[in-house]
């Protein structure tokens, strides 16, 4: 069996707002990735899913609260750790982040070694420049990125090539897991490709050893990741591989989600796209029971009453609803 | 290439040549170069383009917000007159718009009955008793599944990004006019109540016969909603016609390229063809 | 709306500005109400009266009198007497005859005892000059006149004789109550150069200051306000040529014009208003330039494109969509505004080309007549200090208000 590279069990994090309204935007999240593997997170904006990137890092500042739970990487647990510590001793060497605006993040007036040195010193002061530079050069062209890029300011490079310069300056130091929230929702399609491309090849080569995946286009999930999460109000709602859950989805909101997707394909126009009526639930004041009954069609009584817990079925997938596996089948296929 | 199915429809909005480039000399930019197009009624046209491919710009130009620096634009088969503000005004009874961000739609100081007894104002309804009022608002807010009683001395800001996006498409249902240019109206919404919206511009057409231009970046989504298809690179079409033709059949390397590009479900997602 | 004003109030530092502002607004308020007058009469003959409560003498003489035997009255009377310059002096002498101080000076009763003990005018200490020894003889006689004397002789001359007639006499014992004298005058920070009550004439300068402080601001902040929403929203060669203006304006110091303007306006047209409306139009460049690139970013906005396609006019889409964006900028700006105004006129007054004299007191006269007249030189501070001090609470408590206010609309500075 392979590694467990990241585990977490039941983190639950929250925001205080000004008014001292708690928000638990990562709601007992539970989740667990074998080396070489990718995980996708996917959910509509406020589910919690850029949250839960924050939380996992475990580097934690306000408004954003650790409640409970933990969370291991490689079998070292950070949960718990104050920020400084995470900074100097996980953050770049365990867990590495990149944010939806990371291109955004380079000083323009700084030559983009500059960015390099900082990272790797920062961990080691005493590492040599040429080493370094070195060291910057060789990565940069493994990843096919141009040399010349590393004597370039920001300015000068595109978005698509600036945002792959941030994911290779902020993997060099090999980091175990690479948490990628929205890395290119804000690119054009062709540099989309070119980052998802970056991604792969990092993961082939060993310089991550197992990355989380977070966006809101299924489509592209489905092409990343081998496990697709979906999150709704700041819960896990199903959990499988890739595959299953954009043609098997189980939970009535990751069925809706997938019935949103649309894609330059045959069939695109000739399927009646459905929508999921009402909005998420204020998580000022979330529902007693599950979080998605307000909007969920099958919702019964019991569904509004009861909290959920994640059923495991069908081996290593695992659901929050109500209803059963084959019920949930069964309307489905009649609703075909 | 044109779209057969609408070539006997009367013409609705067409241009020759339109052309805008912004500052002059050396700084001289062209936004948009030469374009030709015809919009006929009732058509829901989309015009495809990634960032800096010029659709904004053209968008803004449709709809009389810049001035076109070089060509002309037809509206209902007569060169468009928006000299002065009275004509301007005339103009904008026929051409209307949705744009792509719900938030910044809205001016928040305005309530929401505000904005729909504007439109009711616009179209002349301004002496109309106020029971009449209400009761065409009422019946706008309807037609978007909105409840109008539930709104009334409400602020824009404290509805959802969704239901403001609904009721910019009851806005349109009251001003009733002949083109609807819709620019990016879902982008900024959840995926999944974009199909709300959808169905809804697809239902006000069939209803009042209007012509939709949808500006959108995104390939799929045009492919779902469109009659036509207008695919923009660098401030020029380079591809045009029926929506099965140009995404299933693209004949222009560029459509070609952008259509690999896109993630899909079904078909295999090549990363290898990359830069 | 109603969340805004409760977020504002919430606000520490705005409420801090706030109540001191109405605090110096109460006083200049209810301050006339109990002393009542013209701020600028000259009610002192010499210049710069210390603070104090005055004592009409001539009235104490004629009030009834009690006899109170307090012991440590003389005590008191020599300690008053004898002045810090005396004490040093008597400290000197014991160092030239070598006697050893091992006490403080302003110990009384132990300096006049070994005073006392050891003084003898026969003496001549080495190297002392024959005038500072008549300077101890001087201070000794009176110390000991003052010890010696136990009363003080009134004395009038006699109408048919010419001669002086003893008419009464004050003991060391008498007292008079103070609530029973005619004429007893509360000066807390004393009289200025022009022997005029400085506190009196401080309320009615800080009144005229403020009031100096708002025409300016309102002035400079609706001048601003025209041209940089006009230059914003048009664009193009409106915006050039109104920017154009505004960079002239910007580039030539606002100071130096400031001072050019005042100066050939002349000293007898310069009323307060007048030096308000100068400071005002002198300093809207900064207002004007930060709405003018406001109103550029709202003027994309997608919300000011759908006014247009409705058919608004310019006039109502700039007061319906752009202005109430603004607003809560423009008031800040203004208090900014007010706040520089009143400095403004402080400096201008300083250099000689404020208001004319004659009519209103301001802050900047104030300090202008303390310097003309050497205050800070003759240790007169209650003449400039009180002064100082005011201008920089009503600054301060602007620019409090202002950081509240920018806290409030600005999200990204909060805390």
């Amino acid at each position: 069996m392979a590694k467990t590279m990241l585990e977490v069990n039941n983190l639950t994090t929250k925001y205080v707002t000004r008014f001292h309204e708690d928000v638990y935007a990562v709601d007992h999240v539970s989740l667990k990735i074998e080396e070489g593997k990718s995980l996708g997170i996917a959910g509509e904006s406020g589910c919690g899913k850029s949250t839960l990137a924050l939380s996992l890092m475990g580097y934690y500042f306000a408004p954003l609260h650790y409640m409970s739970g933990e969370i291991i990487i490689d079998g070292k647990n950070i949960s718990g750790m104050d920020p400084d510590t995470v900074r100097k001793n996980v953050l770049g060497t365990e867990i590495a982040y990149i944010p939806q605006a990371a291109m955004n993040a380079l000083n323009p007036t700084i030559r983009i070694s500059k960015f390099v040195e900082d990272v790797i010193r920062a961990h080691d002061p005493k590492a040599d420049k040429k080493t370094i530079q070195e060291m910057a050069k060789a990565r940069f062209a493994e990843l096919g990125l141009p040399v010349e890029a590393l004597n370039r300011h920001a300015v000068e490079l595109s978005g698509g090539m600036k945002q792959r310069v941030v994911i290779a300056i902020s993997t060099i130091l090999n980091p175990k897991v690479l948490i990628a929230d929205e890395p290119s929702s804000a690119l054009d399609v062709t540099s989309q490709k070119m980052v998802i491309k970056m991604l792969r090849d990092m993961m082939e080569k060993g310089y991550i050893k197992a990355m989380i995946f977070i966006t809101h286009e299924l489509p592209l999930l489905y092409n990343v990741t081998d496990d697709i999460m979906v999150m709704y109000a700041g819960q896990i709602v199903e959990r499988g591989s890739a595959n299953e859950m954009v043609f098997d989805p189980i939970h009535p909101y990751s069925r809706g989600l997938i019935n949103s997707i649309l894609v330059p394909e045959e069939g695109t126009r000739t399927n009646k796209l459905t929508a999921i009526p009402g909005t998420p639930p204020n998580l000022k004041k979330p529902p007693q029971g599950c979080r998605f009954a307000e909007r969920c069609k099958y919702a019964t009584l019991q569904c509004r009453v009861n909290a959920m817990p994640m059923i495991d079925f069908d081996g290593n997938r695992s659901y929050r609803c109500g209803h059963s596996v084959e019920h949930l089948r069964e309307v489905y296929g009649h609703e075909e | 290439m044109k779209n057969e199915a609408f070539k006997d429809r009367p013409l609705c909005l067409s241009g020759k040549g339109v052309t805008k480039v912004f500052g002059y000399g050396n700084k001289a930019n062209t936004a948009v170069d030469h374009v030709d197009f015809e919009f006929h009624e009732g058509e829901l046209v989309s015009i495809v383009g990634e960032s800096g491919s010029g659709k904004t710009t053209l968008s803004k130009m449709l709809l009389g917000l810049l001035s076109v620096t070089e060509g002309e634009i037809f509206f209902q088969g007569k060169p468009r007159d928006i000299s002065n503000r009275k004509k301007k005004k005339e103009y904008w009874q026929g051409i209307q718009a949705i744009f792509q961000d719900p938030f910044s739609s809205f001016n928040v100081f305005n309530k929401i009955d505000t904005v729909l007894l504007d439109c009711i104002n616009m179209r002349g309804g301004k002496h109309l008793p106020k029971e009449k009022k209400i009761e065409m608002m009422t019946e706008a807010c309807s037609f978007v599944n909105l409840k109008f009683a539930e709104l009334t001395n409400k602020y824009p800001f404290e509805l959802s990004g969704g239901q403001m996006q609904r009721l910019m498409i009851a806005r349109i249902f009251l001003l009733k006019p002949k083109i609807l240019l819709a620019d990016e109206p879902t982008s900024m919404i959840d995926a999944c109540s974009r199909a709300t919206i959808l169905d809804m511009l697809l239902q006000l057409r069939d209803e009042i016969g209007m012509t939709i231009i949808f500006i959108t970046h995104d390939i799929g989504l045009a492919y779902y909603i469109s009659d036509s298809v207008y695919i923009m690179e660098h401030g020029k079409f380079v591809e045009s016609g029926s929506a099965d033709d140009v995404i299933l059949n693209p004949k222009a390397a560029y459509t070609k390229r952008l259509i690999s590009d896109v993630p899909k479900i079904h078909e295999p997602w090549d990363l290898s063809t990359v830069g | 709306m109603k969340n805004t004003l409760r977020q504002i109030f919430h606000s520490p530092k705005f409420m801090t500005g706030f109540v001191i502002f109405v605090v110096i607004l109460l006083t200049l308020f209810f301050y006339p109400l109990f002393n009542p007058g013209n701020p600028l009469e000259m009610i002192g003959v010499g210049t710069f009266a210390k603070p104090g409560t005055y004592v009409s003498l001539y009235d104490a003489l004629n009030t009834s009198r009690e006899t109170l035997r307090l012991s440590d009255a003389d005590d008191n009377r020599l300690a008053k007497q004898l002045k810090a310059e005396d004490r040093v002096a008597m400290l000197e002498w014991f160092n030239a005859m070598g006697i050893a101080v091992d006490f403080d000076i302003s110990d009384t009763d132990a300096l006049l005892k070994l005073w006392d003990d050891n003084y003898d005018p026969a003496t001549k200490p080495k190297g002392m000059t024959m005038a500072k020894r008549n300077y101890y003889k001087r201070l000794n006689n009176a110390l000991l006149q003052l010890k010696a004397a136990d009363e003080i002789v009134l004395a009038d001359v006699n109408a048919e004789t010419k001669a002086l007639e003893e008419t009464g006499k004050v003991n060391k014992t008498d007292y008079v109550n103070v609530g029973q004298v005619a004429n007893v005058k509360l000066l807390p920070l004393g009289t200025d150069n022009f022997g005029r009550d400085v506190l009196k004439e401080l309320v009615s300068a800080t009144g005229t200051s403020i009031i100096i402080g708002l025409i300016a601001g309102a002035v400079a902040t609706i001048i601003g306000l025209t041209f940089g929403l006009l230059a914003g929203y048009l664009g193009g060669i409106a915006d050039d040529l109104i920017m154009f203006i505004t960079n002239v304006f910007t580039v030539i110091p606002g100071f130096v014009l400031l001072i050019l303007i005042s100066y050939s306006i002349g000293q007898d047209q310069r009323g307060a208003s007048v030096v308000a409306l100068v400071i005002g139009l002198t300093s809207w460049t900064w207002t004007a330039r930060s709405v003018r690139s406001q109103v550029i970013s709202l003027r994309n906005r997608d919300h000011v494109n759908l006014s247009k396609l409705s058919g608004h006019s310019l006039f109502r889409i700039i007061m319906t969509d752009i202005l109430p964006y603004i607003a809560s900028y423009v008031v800040m700006a203004f208090i900014l505004q007010v706040s520089s105004g009143i400095l403004s006129e402080a400096q201008l007054s300083l250099l000689g080309l404020g208001p004319k004299t004659t009519e209103v007191p301001t802050l900047g006269l104030m300090m202008n007549w303390a310097m003309l007249y050497s205050a800070h030189t003759n240790g007169s501070w209650w003449a400039y200090f009180p002064v100082i001090l005011t201008i920089t609470l009503i600054s301060f408590s602007l620019n409090l208000m202002n950081t509240g206010l920018d806290q409030v609309f600005n999200p990204t500075l909060r805390d």
